[in-house]
């Protein structure tokens, strides 16, 4: 369990952006899973979010989607999950945030779930589908020790961007785009608008930026405007179409280069 | 709006532990604003008669209540009503609740509407009041649904309305929902999401069952006109469940109306090819919402399985799951093949050729009429018509029938 924010601040620190990367756990099996996980890890990935599979991924465009359904075919679980984790662990002490959607967690039991999670050393929690409004009910006393990433989005009110960033500990997820993960090709003026706007209302918090990034100038335009950023549907994509381990870390670390300012 | 069941949701937009706001934080700001819109104007006069005109003048409400003299000759027990919701505009319920949210999308300053299908019956009353109103309409509707159910997708076409085939998991009606859940989440500045039934995030389920309530609020007159007294029992299909909290709504303070939601046993109960939601599911959290759901071991959720494509979808409303608890309603379930019996039996008893989802509450008299007595009443919601299942009844009892 490492305290996000304060490694946030420490890659700060050193004149660089935070890179994480999200990758579909069991996706495509357990094995190249672990494999792609470690290569990003050690090609300059900063954290890694590792997305629990779900059925019915609301949030998340096609990429992500059919990622899942792969996983699942794969009959990826919870406890597959928590031991791909626990390899990362040992491989590496960058933070793991878990990212999922609420019915899994909540069926595995969620003192079971965040026990271990604990053990398997995850440091954090994003749950797309539980915003503000269902904090209280879901996060019972049981998930404490585990920080709670939520999101802001470009509908949601500044009042409520700072309730969130009350809430969050580590760092504001925050969505570049209303929409569901997955390459963009542009970013307009409103876009940038909102990031400034977010980015000035996060005070207690650090600010990642996701959603619809999928190249190194796509980092270097949202830079200023946040404390790092957020990859996942483009190295998703990577995976399907190439699976060799070198067309991964090279992309990893030409986003890493970029993050540096 | 009438409505005797003031008691929830909660201002949270909970029914007990269900219900709630289990979205994407994008679409908070646009359930908030609806939310605050309807609470603003569904006491207002002007919306009010605004909306009573549309059902009197289009939609041709009221619907009748029918005695049903030879079912009711059949069985020998109690006497057998029918609400016709199959002779609304459109064939079925499903029109009540487009026609409100239409007027609530004009409202908002929205011109782009989406809806989500499985029967198609809610597709095409969408369809029609964009078309009505001169609003653009994309409907989702999953591949399996466009096969059986070809008919209604002409329609929605022939309305103006783009049809968008979803081929994602089941391909049934919860991916389709899942497709419009993603479009709105896209599109939220433009665009309004039209439930079709009483499910997904708050304020949804209580809009869907406040424009359904008209069902129960039109029934009870008729009842208390033609019988000077409350019915014993009243049986309605559930899916998601708008036709069935549709009637039930009115009812709920008068504890001695038994209320009895069929829901769909599919191939049975003791395979994995059905949907009876509330009889083997458990609760979770699905598309926006606590209720009781069909999931594995995992909490991934299952692939259901129902004839009648509007039932076909592995949760409930939130107030099902709430009525289900306090043991307020009872929920049963019925067969693919008892509910096709059941199409030919009202048809050939009535005339009457009820939606295969409508004729889950019919096969369910089988069941409860021999435990009724001579003088009870025994009122059943005919959801919808059954033209739109030809193909498939030709296709499982063509034999039986020529």
């Amino acid at each position: 369990m490492r305290n996000i924010r304060d490694y946030i601040q420490s890659i700060n620190n050193n004149g660089k952006k935070v890179l994480s990367i999200f990758l579909t756990a069991g996706f495509p099996t357990k094995e190249i899973f672990l494999d792609t996980a470690k290569s990003v890890l050690d090609n300059g990935a900063d954290m890694l979010e590792i997305g629990i599979p779900f059925s019915d991924p609301l949030a998340d465009g096609k990429v992500i989607q059919a990622s899942s359904q792969i996983a699942l075919e794969q009959g990826i679980n919870l406890d597959d999950v928590f031991e791909l984790c626990n390899e990362l662990k040992n491989h590496s002490d960058k933070p793991l945030i878990l990212m999922g959607y609420a019915n899994p967690i909540l069926k595995y039991d969620t003192k079971n779930f965040c026990k271990q999670a604990i053990s398997s050393g995850i440091s954090g929690l994003i749950i797309p589908d539980i915003p503000l409004e269902e904090y209280d009910s879901f996060f019972t006393d049981e998930f404490l020790p585990l920080q709670k990433i939520l999101l802001t989005t470009p509908t949601s009110l500044d009042e409520r961007i700072k309730k969130i960033d009350e809430l969050s500990e580590g760092f504001v997820y925050c969505v570049s785009v209303t929409g569901t993960t997955g390459v963009k090709n542009t970013f307009d003026e409103n876009v940038i608008d909102n990031l400034k706007r977010t980015y000035s209302l996060v005070s207690k918090n650090k600010m990642l930026i996701g959603f619809g990034i999928s190249k190194p100038e796509d980092v270097k335009t949202f830079s200023p405007y946040c404390d790092g950023v957020i990859v996942g549907s483009a190295v998703i994509k990577i995976i399907n179409e190439s699976n060799t381990f070198n067309s991964i870390a090279g992309f990893i670390k030409s986003l890493s280069v970029a993050t540096i300012q | 709006m009438k409505n005797n069941n003031n008691y929830f949701p909660d201002a949270s937009g909970k029914y007990g532990i269900y219900g709630g706001k289990y979205v994407p934080e994008t679409l908070i700001a646009a359930l908030d604003e609806l939310e605050k819109l309807y609470f603003a104007i569904k006491t207002e006069k002007s919306f009010l008669s605004e909306l009573e005109s549309l059902q009197k003048e289009y939609n041709g409400r009221p619907t009748p209540l029918t005695f049903a003299k030879r079912l009711t000759d059949y069985f020998s027990k109690a006497k057998i009503y029918l609400k016709r919701e199959d002779l609304c505009h459109t064939g079925a319920h499903k029109l009540n609740n487009a026609l409100g949210q239409i007027l609530l999308a004009k409202k908002l300053g929205k011109n782009r509407i989406i809806a989500e299908t499985g029967a198609g019956q809610h597709g095409v009353a969408t369809a029609t009041v964009c078309a009505k109103f001169g609003l653009q309409c994309v409907v989702y509707m999953g591949e399996v649904d466009i096969e059986r159910q070809k008919l209604n997708v002409f329609r929605m076409k022939m309305l103006g309305a783009e049809v968008i085939p979803v081929s994602s998991g089941s391909k049934t009606l919860k991916d389709a929902t899942n497709e419009a859940i993603r479009d709105w989440v896209t599109n939220v500045a433009d665009t309004h999401y039209i439930i079709g039934s009483v499910v997904g995030p708050h304020p949804y389920p209580m809009i869907v069952r406040d424009f359904q309530s008209v069902i129960g609020i039109e029934t009870k007159e008729q009842i208390l006109d033609m019988e000077n007294r409350l019915p014993h029992y009243i049986v309605a299909c559930v899916g998601g469940g708008s036709n069935a909290m549709g009637i039930f709504s009115s009812f709920l303070e008068n504890e001695n109306v038994n209320l009895i939601g069929v829901e769909a046993a599919g191939y049975g109960l003791d395979t994995d090819k059905h949907c009876a939601t509330l009889t083997l599911g458990e609760p979770g959290i699905f598309q926006g919402m606590k209720t009781y759901l069909l999931q594995n071991k995992d909490g991934q959720i299952s692939e259901v399985h129902s004839i009648s494509a509007g039932l076909d979808y592995p949760g409930v409303g939130p107030e099902h799951s709430l009525l289900k608890d306090i043991a307020r309603v009872k929920y049963e379930s019925i067969t693919d093949n008892e509910a096709l019996d059941a199409t030919l039996f009202l048809s050939k008893h009535e005339g009457i050729l009820p939606a295969l989802e409508s004729a889950h509450a019919v096969a369910y008299l089988h069941k409860l009429m021999p435990t009724t007595n001579k003088d009870e009443i025994v009122i059943v919601n005919i959801s919808g018509r059954g033209d739109k299942d030809l193909n498939t009844i030709i296709n499982q009892i063509g034999d039986k029938i020529l």
